[in-house]
């Protein structure tokens, strides 16, 4: 009898949600019901474990349920921004970047966040203030960091150690390709170097970028002529290309973040450049390589620095109906105390120490705690995030801001373009002069219309 | 069953030909185990611990748990919402697909209007034209005019349009069937319409109906463009869901591969009570 | 099971009722008739054919989601000039062909070769035709994403282990689906597909009227003679009507490029729709190459239904 009533409610609130609009499924009796909000986020480690812990803390504390939706990295954006472009209201809180949130904040499609960067407790002269500024327009701050990175260099002390090569703190990119093709030629089974293939713009373009950067490349110059296919960027990229077919994983125009760390621990590679959150992983306690991995700054050529600085935000959907329980969500997740709790979560493969959401705050460097286990990555994560390029990445004046990446909306669409190509001159399906110039096509037309 | 006659055959004929039985059965045998290895390579990894489903090489032997399906079903973010989703969507989409196609279908074969044919083909032509032309608009019209942007009702409504065509073509060809002269019989001998539905031409076509059915459900089920785009948290439906599965932690196949596995198993049944019908659905009805 | 295309009654009408010549257009009987029609031809009308007439108009606007772009304008024929002049677009129209023909032949033959050898009476046939009907029943984007990661993942796939067990120098390094994208594909295609097009050609093989095979050994025609003179004939109605069905699916398909390669060097047209609009979010653009998709279709689709018509006249 019961059931019978239960179901029949179900369904009743089922079809009349159905025809009073908004969300109608299975899912709307999970959770509480008006005091839930959806968010949605990319598929990192850090996320997941935020997923793990909401429903003992964050619910238990202020009864707001989370419905997260986990995707890829690029589907999540891709759905990220057709809903907020959209308007839809479906998704209160999502996870995105110093990259869309300024202009995001420019069409009016997210909240402002002044009501938690000004409350005192949750202290945001702690977060770095070039992510602040990151993510801020017109003085008004519109996301709040959930963990910052910058780009540095990891590699098999051990093996280094065998094979007589010193690292020093600040190495050059011709340096690493010389010490990946000794690891080549000398190590069984593994190669030099893992660098990411994987087509996408926040993906391999993301490394990449940083190399033409500091080859004294540029994707624009001053004018928004585009400078693909010639100079630095030409250099960096025939670089780049070369030695990831040479020295680099097989299968690479489909690896990324994930893929690299598993063939680091997996003891595939010697070497990676990469996102400084790879080092959460490579240290945690049933990593193969722990304490086995060196830590240095981003390979650089002619600027004095080459790290990248991005960092995963919240952002609130201004159509959101829950904009307030919105914001106690997103001060809780990138709180000091939420950093506490996965410091204290050693039980989970994505808690403990080594998997804190850092690199947004000073005070997590100077966390005792956090010191005893991450003291092999936290200085060198520290400095790369603080000396990470921001004003002038590199030779050259440019017209945008970023350091990896074009700070315009139509990057997703030329970077992904050009991201492909990459991808493809990676694979060897095609010559890496021609892909970019097939770029380098691409790119102006996208810098023609910034003219305007 | 095509069976060739016994015609008086010598001993070594005969020795040949049971030759030539065992060397089919043989390749046969070889060919279908090839096409199902994928499968039971799906099954076995979703058997495995996470960390033994992604080793060089392949670690046959480890030990098998049930893990991944638990993990699978037991948070509120797993498959039971997506999978009842799905279920929903195709057992109501499908139920309205009957409700429309059947009308149709009569009208179409027992008691045929005149262009018959022309409708017909308009009905198979809708099902040429790509879904994926028209995703642009219903996604504004849901998210903007209606504002049902997260809802299994309008997958309904796209489903049942999906299959309509299937349905009317399937289900005029068991219609037709039904011999004209049983009906002719009946109506002379005063039967109403609804009689001659019920106790003529119901219990002829039920077969028909329940495979149509089947195949429908398994239409609206297997679909994901438009679930994908259409739905997000409430109406995720088990096939989007499934391609949530892939992580960035590297230990992601074993739960991978048990929520392909899931996913399929409504689908494999579906088919396989079918199976006889199987042949005249998917091929519109034009076998038999 | 009997089957049969061409013999049954299927498109004969019944004599119930008047004769279809003696009623007229607008009367009373023809509307008797037409009336348990409408729902479902009204329905199917207004949920796919207003969307198409929505696209046809946006195909003519200038319309980015962009959170820069410029408000909505009229294009003219611009946004069809951007999707004939984009060499993705076009790479997208080849590898749509080559991905459709590649499929549906290699499908075809393979269909073929293992509807005879299911023809015949062996140990196990019934369970061998189950294994073989297995794949065309795993959900289209489950296989696609296990093909991806499982089968021809670089190193702890399927294809690299069963190949290192072979012992290929190497194997875990061969990275199959990224050095062979559309091939990759095609091959997981091939593998659902094929189960399709065998069900219908072995319906074919099994209506072949015993009689007329008996005779033909009589006459001492030998196994290849047989075949060529006798069965291929039959059988050729299946074949048109499983390369037609095949091709309408494979044509669309979208699960397979999306859960495998995720569009590289592998972006078919409706994978490409789904790019610009979801992703570029240029939806005038995107309208006009679902527009150019459409009329493909409509050419497509106007071949296959003459080869599906004639294969229903031929009963009468």
């Amino acid at each position: 009898m019961r059931g019978t009533i239960g179901a029949a409610a179900a369904a009743a609130v089922l079809a009349a949600s159905a025809l009073t609009g908004c969300s109608a499924g299975a899912g709307q009796f999970i959770g509480g019901g008006s005091n839930t909000i959806t968010v949605l986020m990319v598929n990192n480690p850090q996320m997941l474990e935020l997923q793990k812990l909401t429903a003992a803390h964050f619910t238990k504390e202020t009864g707001i349920h989370v419905r997260y939706v986990v995707k890829v990295e690029q589907d999540m954006r891709d759905t990220a921004s057709t809903e907020f472009a959209n308007q839809s209201g479906v998704y209160d809180v999502a996870t995105l970047s110093n990259f869309e949130i300024p202009y995001y904040a420019k069409a009016g499609w997210v909240a402002d966040m002044d009501s938690i960067a000004q409350d005192p407790s949750f202290d945001q002269s702690d977060i770095f203030p070039s992510m602040t500024k990151a993510l801020s327009y017109n003085g008004k701050v519109y996301g709040e960091p959930f963990y910052g990175e910058s780009s540095f260099l990891m590699y098999r002390k051990d093996i280094f150690n065998k094979l007589g090569i010193t690292v020093p703190a600040n190495p050059t990119w011709s340096q690493v390709a010389d010490w990946a093709a000794k690891v080549d030629s000398s190590q069984q089974g593994m190669k030099g170097i893992c660098l990411r293939g994987l087509a996408g713009w926040g993906d391999n373009l993301a490394p990449l970028t940083t190399v033409v950067n500091t080859m004294g490349g540029t994707w624009f110059d001053n004018n928004w002529n585009a400078q693909v296919n010639t100079g630095g960027f030409k250099k960096a990229a025939n670089f780049y290309v070369d030695l990831v077919r040479k020295h680099g994983e097989a299968g690479a125009a489909t690896f990324s973040f994930p893929q690299c760390l598993n063939a680091l621990q997996q003891g595939k590679v010697a070497m990676w450049y990469d996102s400084t959150a790879g080092a959460g992983s490579l240290e945690a306690s049933d990593s193969p390589v722990k304490g086995k991995i060196g830590y240095v700054a981003a390979p650089h050529d002619q600027t004095p620095t080459a790290g990248w600085l991005y960092t995963w935000a919240w952002t609130i959907e201004k159509a959101s109906k829950h904009q307030a329980d919105a914001m106690k969500f997103v001060a809780w997740a990138s709180s000091k105390e939420y950093e506490k709790l996965v410091e204290q979560d050693t039980k989970s493969e994505t808690g403990g120490p080594t998997n804190v959401p850092a690199g947004k705050r000073a005070s997590t460097y100077s966390d005792p705690d956090y010191l005893k286990v991450a003291s092999s990555f936290a200085k060198p994560t520290y400095n790369a995030i603080e000396n990470a390029p921001t004003t002038n990445p590199g030779v050259q004046k440019r017209p945008y801001t970023g350091i990896q990446f074009v700070g315009i909306p139509a990057f997703t669409d030329f970077g992904t373009a050009c991201a492909k190509l990459m991808s493809s001159a990676i694979a060897g399906s095609v010559k890496t002069d021609s892909a970019l110039n097939s770029c380098q096509k691409l790119a102006q037309a996208a810098g023609n219309r910034q003219k305007q | 069953m095509s069976a060739v006659a016994q015609v008086a055959q010598s001993p070594a004929a005969r020795n040949r030909r049971r030759a030539g039985t065992i060397a089919i059965g043989l390749a046969a045998w070889v060919i279908g185990f090839i096409f199902i290895v994928p499968i039971l390579y799906m099954v076995l990894t979703s058997l495995h611990h996470p960390s033994d489903a992604q080793t060089y090489p392949p670690s046959w032997g480890a030990s098998l748990t049930f893990s991944n399906y638990k993990s699978l079903f037991s948070s509120s973010d797993g498959i039971g919402v997506p999978l009842l989703n799905s279920a929903f969507t195709s057992l109501v989409s499908t139920a309205l697909v009957l409700v429309l196609a059947f009308p149709a279908a009569y009208a179409l074969s027992i008691k045929p209007v005149r262009k018959w044919s022309d409708t017909m083909f308009f009905f198979l032509s809708t099902k040429m034209l790509p879904l994926v032309a028209g995703i642009l608009p219903i996604y504004l019209f849901t998210t903007k005019v209606i504002h049902m942007p997260d809802n299994v009702f309008v997958l309904v409504v796209l489903y049942t349009a999906m299959n309509l065509p299937i349905a009317v073509w399937m289900m005029r060809s068991f219609l037709a069937e039904v011999p004209g002269a049983i009906i002719e019989a009946a109506s002379i001998d005063g039967a109403g319409t609804m009689t001659i539905l019920t106790r003529i031409i119901g219990p002829i076509a039920t077969p028909g109906i329940a495979a149509t059915s089947l195949i429908c459900f398994i239409f609206a089920w297997n679909e994901q463009l438009y679930a994908k785009v259409l739905t997000s948290v409430s109406a995720q439906t088990g096939p989007v869901f499934v391609n949530t599965l892939i992580q960035t932690e590297h230990s992601y196949l074993a739960q991978l591969a048990a929520g392909a596995t899931v996913v399929s198993i409504p689908v494999l049944f579906a088919g396989f009570a079918a199976q006889d019908k199987l042949v005249q659905g998917l091929s519109l009805g034009a076998v038999k | 099971m009997t089957v049969s295309v061409a013999e049954s009654s299927a498109l004969s009408t019944p004599a119930a009722g008047p004769p279809v010549a003696t009623y007229r257009k607008w009367d009373r009987e023809s509307w008797v008739r037409r009336a348990p029609l409408l729902p479902a031809l009204v329905f199917l009308i207004v949920v796919t054919q207003l969307p198409f007439v929505a696209t046809l108009v946006m195909s003519f606007i200038k319309w980015s989601a962009q959170p820069d772009a410029p408000g909505k304008s009229f294009a003219g024929f611009d946004n069809f000039k951007t999707v004939f002049s984009t060499p993705a677009y076009r790479q997208a129209v080849f590898t749509t062909i080559e991905m459709t023909v590649t499929v549906v032949v290699v499908s075809a033959v393979l269909a073929l070769a293992i509807a005879l050898l299911l023809d015949r009476a062996f140990i196990g046939r019934g369970v061998v035709r189950t294994m073989m009907i297995a794949p065309f029943l795993i959900v289209p984007i489950a296989a696609a994403v296990f093909w991806g990661n499982g089968i021809l993942q670089t190193g702890f796939g399927l294809l690299d282990g069963l190949l290192g067990e072979l012992g290929v120098h190497n194997a875990q390094n061969i990275s199959f689906l990224t050095s062979h994208p559309k091939l990759s594909i095609e091959m997981a295609l091939i593998w659902q597909w094929t189960p399709f097009m065998m069900l219908i050609l072995l319906a074919g093989l099994q209506s072949r009227d015993p009689e007329v095979m008996e005779a033909a050994q009589i006459d001492g025609a030998n196994a290849w003679q047989t075949f060529i003179h006798m069965t291929m004939p039959h059988v050729r109605r299946y074949l048109e009507l499983s390369i037609v069905l095949g091709t309408i699916f494979i044509l669309q398909n979208f699960d397979f490029v999306l859960g495998m390669t995720g569009g590289l060097n592998s972006t078919n047209i409706p994978y490409s729709v789904y790019e610009v609009f979801y992703s570029a979010k240029d939806y005038g653009v995107a309208s006009a190459l679902g527009v150019v998709v459409v009329i493909g279709s409509i050419i497509v689709a106007t071949f296959g239904l003459r080869v599906v018509s004639s294969l229903l006249t031929e009963e009468n």
